[in-house]
């Protein structure tokens, strides 16, 4: 029975394509090499890289979506470029330079629809995942951030200049647009819950943060962790903390802190105060293993050369080490059983078992900054 | 044992890098790399402004060199002067003027 299998599929192979040219995609991911404007194909499996895809443009903070059949992922680059990268054959199939500077991207539900979001001019885009051709534009009269897909082929970003979140539903013939005001001062990220419920805007100009009910018809602002800071001498924030990437861990979210050496604990029902974990520097990443047992926390310069890893049930640290100089990014596999780590100024993306600590692999890279597995593409928000 | 030392040395290497004088390749790297992570790697602007030589020109090196030190308040421009030497905080000054250290 065996035999007769092998034989057939074998038959099957030599009569549609190739074994040998098949590259599939599942435990694939790129890694962004900032300075060069490159991306780095890389196997979670292997723990290697594939290849070098070229010609990208500015690519400092950048970040990518992938399509729902994880062939293609959009890049958004920081000059405004928005590029198709088919990973099967390691080459870009289109470009546009859809604005002079941007930050980030979203990608619909369905997989239609690419959006980006722009600092100058202020607005999102959205572009049709298969042509690259504009369907439509948001101008704002500020910068943009955090912006994500949600349920319904919706998009849902924020206003760092005026405090609002717009919610752009294009699920019909025509969009329909949700302006939302008083979301806080200075807005710098927003994530959205793995339900598409949740949509939490960190703000910079004032402690605390935001949380939006995106099943109400018409949500209003939720004030969570008011003035978390008060009574403590803020401290100088050199780099934005992410929320991308943000951790769910059972219950509670776990939220990096701004101005504070902190990572703050979130009741996921309730949004109350569960605790306060001190940490070694400001937060960045504060990243959840997949199964929520433990958060990773990157620091900003200059203590950037350091990840502490939390455990969830005590709240407490329980690992802290030194990959080295200028740690940007960490992604897990689909199962949390191993990280990847970019360590931008040596060069290095390594990977680390995620319950030994021990260190699997080094993958020489160029500046390597966001680490993206090809898994983000069945996730609502990545 | 190796772990008491790793958390020992940043704290002592913090205050030599406030005091000492940076080689300027590092200092161009510090703001291509670090103030690049809000001006742009390219110093074009991103959430912070654009801090490019034709943008920042109505700025003395005195000046632009205190906002470096100090920041600006009631803005997300952080005081500087925690990690770097005036020296330093000048030629940073001088590299966004005129594009090079001299």
């Amino acid at each position: 029975m065996k035999w007769f299998g092998m034989t057939l599929a074998a038959a099957m192979m030599a009569t549609t394509v190739h074994a040998e040219t098949i590259r599939t995609t599942g435990d694939l991911g790129l890694v962004v090499e900032r300075a060069t404007g490159s991306l780095l194909l890389v196997d979670q499996s292997e723990r290697a890289s594939i290849s070098r895809i070229e010609g990208l443009g500015d690519l400092s903070h950048a970040s990518l979506v992938y399509s729902p059949d994880q062939r293609f992922a959009f890049v958004f680059g920081r000059d405004g470029g928005l590029t198709k990268v088919d990973i099967t054959e390691q080459k870009i199939v289109g470009r546009v330079l859809q604005s002079g500077n941007a930050i980030g991207g979203a990608i619909s539900d369905d997989g239609s629809l690419v959006a980006v979001s722009n600092y100058d001019p202020g607005g999102v885009r959205i572009f049709d995942a298969d042509t690259l051709e504009m369907v439509l534009d948001i101008p704002t009269e500020s910068k943009t951030i955090g912006l994500v897909d949600a349920p319904g082929k919706r998009f849902v970003f924020t206003l760092w200049d005026d405090g609002e979140t717009w919610i752009a539903d294009l699920s019909g013939e025509t969009e329909k647009i949700t302006k939302i005001k008083d979301i806080g001062e200075n807005p710098y990220d927003a994530l959205i819950t793995g339900d598409g419920r949740l949509y939490i805007t960190g703000l910079f100009g004032e402690d605390g943060l935001t949380a939006l009910d995106l099943w109400d018809e018409t949500p209003e602002p939720i004030r969570v962790l008011p003035e978390y800071g008060r009574g403590q001498k803020e401290m100088p924030v050199y780099k934005m903390p992410h929320l991308e990437g943000w951790a769910r861990a059972g219950r509670e979210f776990v939220l990096p802190a701004v101005g504070h050496h902190q990572v703050l604990w979130i009741d996921g029902e309730t949004l109350e105060e569960t605790g306060r974990t001190d940490t070694y520097g400001q937060p960045v990443f504060a990243m959840s293993r997949p199964d929520g047992r433990q958060v990773w926390v990157n620091f900003a310069h200059p203590l950037n050369d350091t990840i502490q890893v939390i455990d969830t049930v005590s709240k407490e640290i329980v690992h802290e080490f030194k990959p080295g100089p200028a740690v940007l990014h960490m992604e897990f596999t689909p199962r949390g059983h191993e990280v990847w780590i970019s360590v931008r100024d040596a060069g290095k993306v390594q990977v680390y078992d995620t319950r030994t600590f021990e260190k699997l692999a080094e993958i020489d890279a160029e500046s390597p900054s966001g680490i993206f597995f090809t898994s983000r593409a069945h996730r609502t928000g990545l | 044992m190796l772990r008491k030392w790793a958390l020992v040395i940043p704290l002592v290497l913090i205050p030599a890098f406030a005091a000492a004088t940076e080689p300027d390749d590092k200092l161009i790297n510090l703001v291509h790399q670090d103030c690049g992570s809000c001006h742009g790697l390219t110093l074009k602007g991103g959430l912070g402004p654009d801090i490019r030589p034709e943008s920042v020109s109505h700025y003395d090196v005195e000046t632009l060199s205190e906002v470096v030190l100090d920041g600006i308040p009631g803005t997300a421009m952080p005081p500087w002067r925690p990690l770097m030497s005036e020296a330093d905080a000048k030629k940073i000054a001088e590299y966004l003027l005129q594009g090079e250290i001299k």
